[in-house]
């Protein structure tokens, strides 16, 4: 049992010295407002995590919020078998505009896809991390998943390689996960109650048979958390993603947060159910209906305290290339690799990774500067802000060019990552149309501001009608520094009188596929 | 009556593949077939027809009914 506790007593000390900002940014905030608790927060990002798992996740975008702003990762479609069929997933789907698992255009052999790792480690040296999700089960295709991590190992070997797994083959792969250096392992778990997970899952094929109904749904949750205690065991960190299924699993998947807490998950990634008639799921044909965001943000709200939550998640392909929210993917064809000529330069990538560091530490110190500003002061107040940024923690996009929106909560304690949305291009070939504007502001329409880098008189004024703040001033600046800075003015004009603190309404999670290729 | 992929409806994802004791299915243009000769409905093998069992679309992986039952040793 000492292996058992040992990675989630790491977990622990780290939420109780309340520096997880590296996650889920301001962890604690709202327990406590001292001002020296603050500026022990906003220390670099490391805070009281033990180095070893520091080290793991300090530049993986997918584990990190904070790293998500600075290194990319990639997915490589080797493993297309599965062994269970989920409501809210259709196999027959390939969508080239769309961003969501099991969405691939291509699958690759575990050679071609180690070659890819070469190509695109080389092309874009912020990739630090590559991971197996599908478009199938990883761990239903055993042999191409290893044998691609092995082959990756040997020609990027400071890749960080990670899978992600339904959970259902898990425990029978452990060992081998644990000797190919995997340190990384997502498990989507969507309940803990066979009885739900008859209404998610149709069927399943375990030991050769297919399994329905309650008796599926038991036979893969006992496999789940079995796989998780294995994992956690060894020291491996595991992400656990569920779906949010408004009616079947929302109020349940508190009870699943405590069952994955208790047996050492790191990170828990509540992502709202995506379900458009268009996409052909079960879910999808049979009306079953998405979160809005205010409903995922109120289920993240309650899952946080004891373990981390991921925000920042975009629910991206199973071939996406990049960072997380600016897809690449098209660059890296089969093709065009094949063509590439690789030449993998691991000093060269380790001198980028150098720097990228020190615009973090750039990023750390402004935002540290401007909370000591408004250290002290006391204020009901907490509102959203919507940013348009490329990457490096900047703001650093145009209105007209953002794909998608990150959403930050300010408060006197601070400013806290919450989300992003994905909208289509407000401006698409110089023209600018306005039903997508209208879809743009139901995207952010709880947000109190907009931060971009640069916007057009039209659009400005029509989100000042709708009552959100386009904020150009902060263009090109670190996002939170800006945040707060703005944050200030804002309550500094409440005071005056110049303007009037009103709650927003709800806003909309985008559910189609994107109108318009980037 | 041996097993038959409808190849318009193969999303090729090969889950079928590998879990065939007889090794009579592979990749042909894009799709996944079964070479009829070869299989025996896994008699013998398993209580369940592993290609159809694990068929992600169904209606996909069905009996051939244009040909004879499997006649081989059970």
């Amino acid at each position: 049992m000492n292996a058992v506790a040992e990675p989630r007593k790491n977990v622990m000390a780290a939420e109780a010295g309340g520096k997880m900002r590296v996650i889920a940014d301001y962890k604690g905030g709202r327990s406590s407002s001292s001002s020296s608790k603050r500026s022990c927060e906003s220390r670099a990002a490391q805070g009281d995590l033990p180095s070893g798992i520091w080290d793991k996740i300090k530049n993986h975008p997918c584990y990190s919020e904070e790293a998500h702003h600075h290194y990319a990762r990639m997915h490589v479609a080797v493993a297309p078998a599965c062994n269970i069929q989920c409501n809210y997933c259709n196999r027959k789907y390939d969508c080239a505009n769309e961003s969501r698992p099991g969405v691939v255009s291509e699958k690759l052999t575990p050679e071609q896809a180690a070659r890819k790792v070469a190509a695109v480690a080389t092309s874009i040296p912020r990739l630090s991390v590559l991971g197996i999700a599908g478009p199938g089960d990883s761990m239903a295709n055993p042999k191409k998943t290893f044998k691609t991590f092995e082959l990756v190992a040997t020609v990027a070997p400071d890749i960080k390689l990670c899978l992600s797994t339904n959970g259902l083959d898990l425990p029978d792969h452990v060992d081998t996960i644990s000797r190919c250096k995997i340190d990384h392992v997502t498990i989507t778990i969507n309940m803990i109650d066979p009885e739900i997970g008859a209404r998610i899952y149709p069927w399943i094929f375990f030991n050769h048979r297919r399994y329905t109904g309650i008796e599926a749904a038991r036979i893969l949750t006992n496999r789940q958390l079995q796989g998780l205690e294995m994992l956690t065991n060894r020291g491996i960190l595991c992400k656990i993603n569920s779906v949010m299924i408004p009616g079947i699993n929302d109020q349940h998947l508190v009870e699943v947060n405590r069952a994955v807490k208790s047996r050492g998950a790191f990170l828990h990634n509540i992502m709202p159910l995506i379900s458009a008639p268009e996409h052909g799921t079960a879910f999808g044909l049979n009306g079953q209906r998405g979160p809005t965001a205010q409903e995922l943000k109120a289920l993240q709200d309650a899952c946080e305290g004891q373990i981390n939550m991921m925000r920042h998640c975009r629910q991206c392909r199973a071939d996406a290339i990049g960072l997380l929210g600016d897809d690449r993917r098209a660059e890296f064809t089969t093709e065009k690799i094949m063509a590439m000529d690789v030449e993998y330069d691991l000093k060269a990538r380790r001198a980028y990774h150098a720097k990228v560091e020190d615009e973090r530490e750039a990023q750390i110190a402004a935002r540290q500067e401007e909370l000591a500003k408004i250290a002290g002061e006391m204020d009901e107040i907490r509102l959203l802000a919507a940013v348009a940024t490329k990457g490096s923690g900047l703001i650093n996009e145009h209105f007209g060019h953002a794909k998608e929106f990150q959403i930050y909560e300010l408060s006197t304690l601070g400013v806290k990552f919450v989300g992003h949305r994905r909208v289509d291009l407000y401006c698409q070939g110089g023209y600018a149309e306005n039903d997508r504007l209208a879809s743009i502001i139901r995207a952010i329409n709880d947000c109190h501001a907009v931060f971009v880098a640069k916007i057009g008189s039209c659009p400005k004024l029509n989100l000042t009608n709708a009552g959100i703040e386009p904020v150009e001033k902060h263009a090109h600046e670190f996002i939170e520094k800006a945040a707060i800075a703005w944050f200030r003015s804002y309550l500094d004009r409440v005071k005056s009188g110049e303007i009037q603190h009103v709650q927003r309404g709800d806003a909309a999670i985008r559910q189609g596929p994107l109108i318009s290729a980037a | 009556m041996p097993f038959k992929i409808i190849s318009a409806q193969c999303t090729s994802c090969s889950a079928c593949e590998s879990l065939c004791p007889n090794v009579a299915i592979s990749e042909k243009a894009g799709s996944f077939i079964i070479e009829a000769k070869r299989c025996t409905e896994c008699i013998g093998y398993f209580d369940e027809p592993q290609c159809a069992a694990v068929c992600p679309v169904e209606g996909t992986c069905v009996i051939d009914t244009s040909l004879p039952r499997y006649q081989g040793p059970i």
